[in-house]
């Protein structure tokens, strides 16, 4: 059940890829992770395709059966947030500056909540993952390898879903929720005058980015066009088995031990 | 991979680099060398460490609370650099000008990897950035340095101390045995990056001697003389 979130490389470090529940890359050297019992269960996808309202009833049905549960969510680290929200109103980032305040939000996020969490035995529900970052830069032509080797800190997730949608929904989607801001329509890549142009450009090779890395991370990937519930019962269901499968292999582990 | 800090790069200008630890004199230097450059005509740009507008709310908040890890302290002087490099350092490059950094990448990649930061994360963090015509490491005791900043009445600030490692609640002890491994990390660097060591204990006036000496490799007009050719457009 388990198996393809295994497969993930986020550094070419010869070929083997990060384990679930470790760091892809060097990571954090004086913040050593192994066997912490916590889980990372990222929720991925664009704007509009219902990752909070699913994250919520995530948490109440984990609650109910006892789990502790944590959220975190892109860009709500307490460092970076008025920074970010800033930057972005002025519109003084570039690409690069752009990519690195996401990632010391990330940082931030991680070294205070993440591993906190992960060290306590908590599951982590993060709304959106590294993978938006990547898509991200990859629509604004920063170097692949690059981004990669910066996220090389990051714990890889237990599991990713990935919430997907086609370009004509998420259009009338985020049209509908809350139009179209400068950087989510891409407005700072230039793409063109035309407002709606450069948007639906933009949400085309973002969805291309996420679609081009599901192979690359293991995602799981859920067609978010079906109804809440649907979708809802299609999460508790691989994460059912995956937690089943988790303590079953713990209790063994702690028999041989005995 | 990314390695322009590896590779010359192709534009008309220079670009001059001071590195050291605090207290090394290495600014003082800059300045003094700044001024030869601009005294012989040439159009200088200055550019410092941890300066652009962009992360300073971040860095001042985080400073101020003591909220930074070794990760994030590493994260946003990157974003910092990525900023003042694509503003401050490539433009007057292409315009032919000299740019003159008072601290640069190595500056990173001493601290962070003294704080734990992982020497080749950094690096590869780095890989954007240009590289110098010229790196010059003005290298110091520790001891000398400490005299430095505390007749100075210099107050050691938090992050530049290392008080950030819990190693010592005592600044001055802290600042001796973080700066000590800053000094080690740099030692690495010299060979790696290939930088020009001045010993910074020597006299200023010395130092600023041999500090233009080895800039004046790098421009063409060593004498005098020869600036007077003026060359059409």
């Amino acid at each position: 059940m388990t198996t393809n979130s295994s497969t993930s490389s986020l550094v070419d470090n010869g070929g083997d890829g990060a384990r679930p529940g470790s760091y892809y890359g060097n990571g954090i050297p004086y913040l050593p992770i192994d066997g912490y019992p916590g889980k990372i269960i990222a929720v991925e996808g664009t704007d509009g395709v219902g990752r909070s309202t699913q994250i919520s009833l995530l948490r109440e049905w984990l609650e109910v059966q006892g789990y502790g549960v944590i959220e975190t969510g892109w860009t709500r680290s307490e460092l970076m947030k008025p920074t970010i929200e800033l930057a972005k109103a002025s519109n003084t980032l570039n690409k690069l500056t752009f990519v690195l305040l996401y990632a010391t939000d990330f940082a931030d996020r991680l070294e205070k909540e993440i591993i906190p969490a992960l060290k306590a035995g908590f599951i982590v529900l993060s709304d959106r993952y590294i993978f938006t970052a990547l898509a991200r830069a990859g629509v604004r032509g920063v170097d692949r390898t690059w981004v990669r080797s910066l996220y090389g800190f990051a714990i890889a997730p237990h599991q990713v879903f990935y919430l997907k949608i086609d370009e004509k929904t998420l259009i009338r989607r985020v049209l509908q929720s809350r139009g179209m801001d400068y950087w989510e329509s891409g407005m700072d890549m230039k793409l063109g005058d035309d407002i709606y142009e450069s948007f639906r450009a933009y949400q085309r090779s973002l969805l291309r980015e996420y679609a081009s890395m599901a192979d690359e991370f293991g995602f799981r990937v859920l067609d978010a066009r079906r109804k809440v519930d649907v979708i809802q019962d299609e999460l508790r269901r691989q994460i059912g088995a995956f937690l089943a499968e988790a303590e079953n292999s713990a209790v063994k582990t702690e028999e041989s031990h005995v | 991979m990314l390695n322009n800090l590896t590779t010359p790069h192709e534009y008309p200008g220079k670009l001059f680099v001071v590195e050291g630890i605090d207290g090394s004199g290495k600014t003082t230097q800059l300045a003094l060398l700044a001024k030869w450059l601009s005294a012989a005509g040439h159009p200088v740009f200055v550019t410092e460490w941890n300066s652009s507008a962009l992360v300073k709310a971040a860095t001042k908040a985080g400073k101020k609370k003591n909220a930074l890890t070794p990760m994030t302290f590493s994260l946003l002087h990157a974003t910092d650099f990525a900023d003042r490099l694509l503003y401050n350092v490539i433009p007057p490059l292409k315009a032919g000008m000299i740019v003159l950094a008072d601290r640069y990448a190595y500056t990173a990649f001493a601290r962070d990897a003294a704080r734990g930061v992982d020497r080749h994360w950094v690096r590869e963090l780095y890989s954007f950035a240009v590289r110098p015509d010229m790196a010059v490491y003005f290298r110091v005791p520790i001891e000398v340095s400490t005299d430095r900043l505390l007749a100075r009445r210099v107050k050691l600030k938090f992050y530049e101390a290392g008080l950030d490692m819990g190693w010592s609640s005592n600044a001055v002890e802290s600042f001796r045995m973080f700066q000590g491994k800053v000094l080690d990390e740099y030692d690495r660097l010299v060979d790696e990056f290939d930088l020009s060591v001045v010993n910074a204990t020597g006299s200023i006036t010395d130092q600023q001697r041999t500090f233009r000496k080895l800039v004046a490799q790098h421009l063409e007009i060593e004498d005098d003389d020869e600036q007077l050719d003026e060359q059409p457009g």
